[in-house]
């Protein structure tokens, strides 16, 4: 770990190898500095990671390279020549390629119409399909050039993005969080390929706030904590320890995870539930069986698009079920009730889907309080009180240290994770008998991830019924009592997180769980639901 | 009856292609992710604007010419207001109705008692002879046969050729568009503009083929029909074609039946081809799939490149 020294501090790369060199950038939004004075080096051929919490600048630096965004300040170098990158179109004509964390593919073309409008020139559809087969074979990366793209699931997306950035040959490759939609397989094959392109002379800037993904992956790391470097270092020889005190200032924080208490009643029963996708290109779930009692955190995993978004609807109550009514919250027949009848049972919701569903973009955040805490004395006779919904976002504000410009900043100007900090803490400030989370750290930093995952804890410990759905296997272990796989619109029994681990869940997250039939049944919680899922 | 087929088909065919002008037109601007409602006042003025300059020039020609001028100028106008000042684009689109409802009154006025001399059909040799359909689809105005050649370079363009696909991905994530180094707005611009000449040229053979005079507000509403038909064609041009037809037809059968005395009130007669167009539309149109992939995800919003 070199010291702190701005100008300085970028010389760890040799200068006649250095690919692209940034001075003294700087970026101001109205509310925030995203960029301040920043320096940064990449030589030829080298994977270097920028590491930093969510909202430290790292996104925002990584566009000022690629030329979506201007800098305020600052020089940029390429090649050892100063360079301003005009447009994104400008940055891939000089040999930068990148891979957006919210993928920039068209859903209603097919791959290779996605690759062919990020070309040059028109290229022959047919030869640049086999092209697109020759490439995604040589880096292990399979997509089949043909498919329309909404068709794709997250990962295959992300191999088209890749594959699309390789067909132009970059000299340097940006890959913002490339690893938030992968399974740990899929980012291990992601590695090797990224391993290989460093090899033949490629550099790869690397975002990430997953510090062992660094210190497998990664040759240098640069440091960022809000909008300014702090340090850099050479991940290889540092711990996670070490990295995560450069990257939020303080030790991480350690969640504190006692037994679940036994013997809560069910909040959350879910008895053969079997239902088609509204959607189209949805998964039709298949005789799905689930209890969540008070007290315990149940996990669903499972790689995504495999049913979770048909599930949390219809438990959300998004999806109206009637009929039959195999949902029952709090011991309520909820299966005909809307989502704000089921809110009144006591229910919470965090969706995936931050932007849109969890909060309005357009609203401050007071407002998006009042969306779904009214009932916590916000609103009397049909009239909003201002003064507690700003109160109550206020709160929620502090208690959850979400970074923003206070109760009247609007949803859309945060970090997704601080936006994801301030949605779950709305939730969680209602006090909800059973909460039920989508995703709760997704593209979350490890400082904001620690915390959600011990508030969740916490709420546990309060008697809560709490069901989180995750791709992330680590999360699910570090938090849950048990754990069930989700694959194909099929739910698994759940298993006592403690009997498993990640290899048997990754194994049935493909599918494969009716050969542990004769598993032991798991104690306490064995309520007849789960016996009728292992039947 | 068989011998007013042909008849009751070539005045389908005319009656439907204002609209074929117009929606194709305003079909590619909406890909482009603009939804322009002002395609009845960009008809109109197109409309007034062929009429005087075919009364002035006495070539029917130099009208179309004028009416794709003045459609393409009003759609400037909105284009600069939506994608340059970032105007909403329905309040805009419906101001630029209204006013091109106006403006070609005004202008109108002095040419309310002129008429011009109906221009000759072409019929196309040796197709014309065909026995049955050979009248029926090759003896025409000219301009139905640009319209026709206007169907295939629209599907060509936006299906089997670069820009079109450029266009098509600006219109579904203007944002991903931009960020892999797609020009956005000039596109949006080209796009508008295309589809206000369009609606120009529609409006011209209304007022200088079809019925070669001037009547204020002459489109009666097929701006508006246009519009609608984009929407329930899944904004896929043969589908914009068989509404248009459509439309043609109903008109065509509703004036025939008011000339064999059905003891229908003639108000709603002609009411028919409005409802029956958008009747048969929404029934063709009920598959989620086609609307998913078909739909500009981005209609109507607004892009800023440095939000994004």
């Amino acid at each position: 770990m070199t010291a702190t020294a701005p100008h300085d501090a970028a010389a760890g790369a040799p200068a006649a190898g250095r690919l692209l060199e940034l001075r003294g950038i700087t970026k101001r939004y109205p509310a925030v500095v995203a960029n301040e004075n920043v320096d940064l080096a990449v030589a030829r051929g080298e994977i270097h990671a920028v590491l930093g919490e969510n909202g430290a600048g790292k996104s925002t630096l990584m566009k000022i390279i690629y030329g979506v965004v201007k800098p305020d300040a600052g020089r940029m170098l390429w090649e050892g020549r100063p360079v301003v990158v005009a447009n994104p179109a400008h940055a891939r004509a000089i040999g930068i390629g990148m891979v957006f964390q919210h993928f920039s593919l068209f859903e209603t073309l097919t791959v290779v119409e996605n690759v062919a409008l990020a070309l040059p020139g028109a290229p022959d559809l047919a030869r640049l399909a086999r092209e697109i087969e020759r490439v995604s074979e040589l880096y292990g990366l399979p997509v089949d050039p043909r498919r329309l793209v909404h068709s794709l699931s997250v990962g295959e997306r992300q191999r088209v993005e890749v594959v699309r950035c390789l067909l132009q040959k970059p000299k340097l490759l940006i890959m913002d969080e490339p690893t938030s939609v992968l399974t740990p397989q899929a980012a291990r094959r992601l590695f090797e390929t990224l391993r290989k392109l460093a090899a033949e002379g490629c550099s790869i800037l690397y975002i990430s706030h997953k510090l062992d993904e660094i210190r497998e992956l990664c040759h240098r790391a640069t440091v960022l904590r809000a909008g300014k470097v702090t340090g850099h270092c050479d991940p290889r020889r540092e711990t996670a320890g070490s990295m995560a005190r450069m990257m939020i200032g303080k030790d991480l924080p350690h969640c504190e995870h006692a037994p679940a208490r036994e013997g809560g009643v069910p909040r959350l029963v879910i008895a053969g539930l079997s239902r088609g996708a509204d959607d189209p290109f949805g998964v039709d779930l298949q005789d799905v069986h689930l209890t969540v009692h008070a007290g315990e955190i149940v996990g669903i995993a499972g790689v995504s698009g495999n049913g979770q978004r048909e599930l949390l609807a219809a438990i959300s109550g998004e999806a109206r079920l009637g009929g039959k009514l195999p949902v029952r919250i709090c011991s309520v027949e909820a299966g005909r009730l809307s989502p704000g009848r089921r809110r009144r049972l006591g229910m919470c919701f965090v969706p995936e889907e931050r932007l849109g569903r969890g909060a309005v973009p357009e609203m401050t955040l007071a407002e998006n309080a009042l969306l779904t805490a009214h009932r916590r004395g916000m609103v009397r006779a049909g009239m909003i009180r201002f003064r507690a919904m700003r109160e109550f976002a206020a709160r929620c504000i502090e208690r959850f240290g979400v970074k923003c410009g206070g109760p009247e900043a609007e949803a859309k100007s945060l970090s997704g994770g601080n936006l994801q900090k301030f949605i779950v803490g709305r939730e969680m400030l209602q006090e909800p008998k059973l909460l039920v989370v989508s995703q709760p750290t997704w593209g979350v930093d490890v400082g904001a991830a620690a915390f959600i995952r011990q508030s969740l804890v916490d709420l546990r410990n309060a008697g809560a019924a709490i069901l989180v759905v995750s791709e992330e296997l680590d999360e699910l272990f570090e938090i849950c009592d048990r754990i069930a796989v989700i694959a194909k619109g099929r739910l698994s029994p759940a298993r006592r997180a403690a009997d498993s681990d990640v290899e048997e869940i990754g194994q049935w997250m493909s599918g494969l769980w009716e050969a542990d039939d004769n598993a032991p049944p798991p104690a306490g919680h064995g309520s007849g639901a789960q016996r009728a899922a292992r039947a | 009856m068989t011998d007013q087929l042909v008849p009751i088909l070539v005045a389908t065919i005319a009656a439907g292609t204002p609209l074929v002008f117009a929606a194709l037109g305003e079909l590619v601007t909406e890909k482009s992710g603009v939804l322009n409602l002002g395609v009845e006042g960009m008809m109109l003025v197109g409309a007034v604007a062929a009429f005087a300059a075919t009364a002035a020039s006495g070539s029917p020609w130099s009208g179309v010419l004028a009416g794709a001028a003045a459609g393409g100028a009003m759609a400037l106008v909105f284009a600069v207001l939506t994608l340059t000042l970032m105007a909403n684009q329905v309040a805009a689109g419906l101001a630029l109705s209204l006013f091109g409802v106006g403006l070609s009154a005004f202008v109108g006025k002095a040419y309310e008692s002129v008429s011009l001399a109906p221009s000759p059909p072409l019929a196309i040799p040796l197709a014309a002879d065909l026995p049955g359909i050979g009248p029926a689809l090759f003896v025409h105005q000219p301009l139905v046969y640009v319209s026709w050649a206007l169907f295939a370079a629209v599907a060509w363009f936006l299906y089997r050729s670069r820009p079109g696909l450029v266009l098509r991905a600006v219109g579904e994530s203007p944002q991903s568009a931009h960020a892999i180094g797609c020009p956005v707005i000039p596109i949006r611009y080209l796009a508008t503009l295309f589809g206000g000449a369009m609606a120009g040229v529609g409006g011209a053979f209304l007022s200088v083929f079809y019925t070669p005079l001037w009547v204020e507000n002459m489109t009666a509403g097929r701006g508006w029909i246009a519009l609608a038909l984009v929407v329930f064609a899944t904004w896929r041009p043969a589908r914009v074609m068989i509404g248009a037809y459509l439309f043609g037809g109903v008109t065509v059968v509703q004036f025939f039946a008011q000339g064999e005395g059905v003891a229908v009130p003639a108000q709603f007669l002609s009411m028919l081809p409005y409802l029956a167009t958008i009747v048969v539309l929404v029934l063709i149109s009920r598959n989620i799939n086609t609307i998913r992939l078909n739909a500009p995800v981005s209609l109507a919003k607004p892009f800023h490149p440095e939000v994004a």
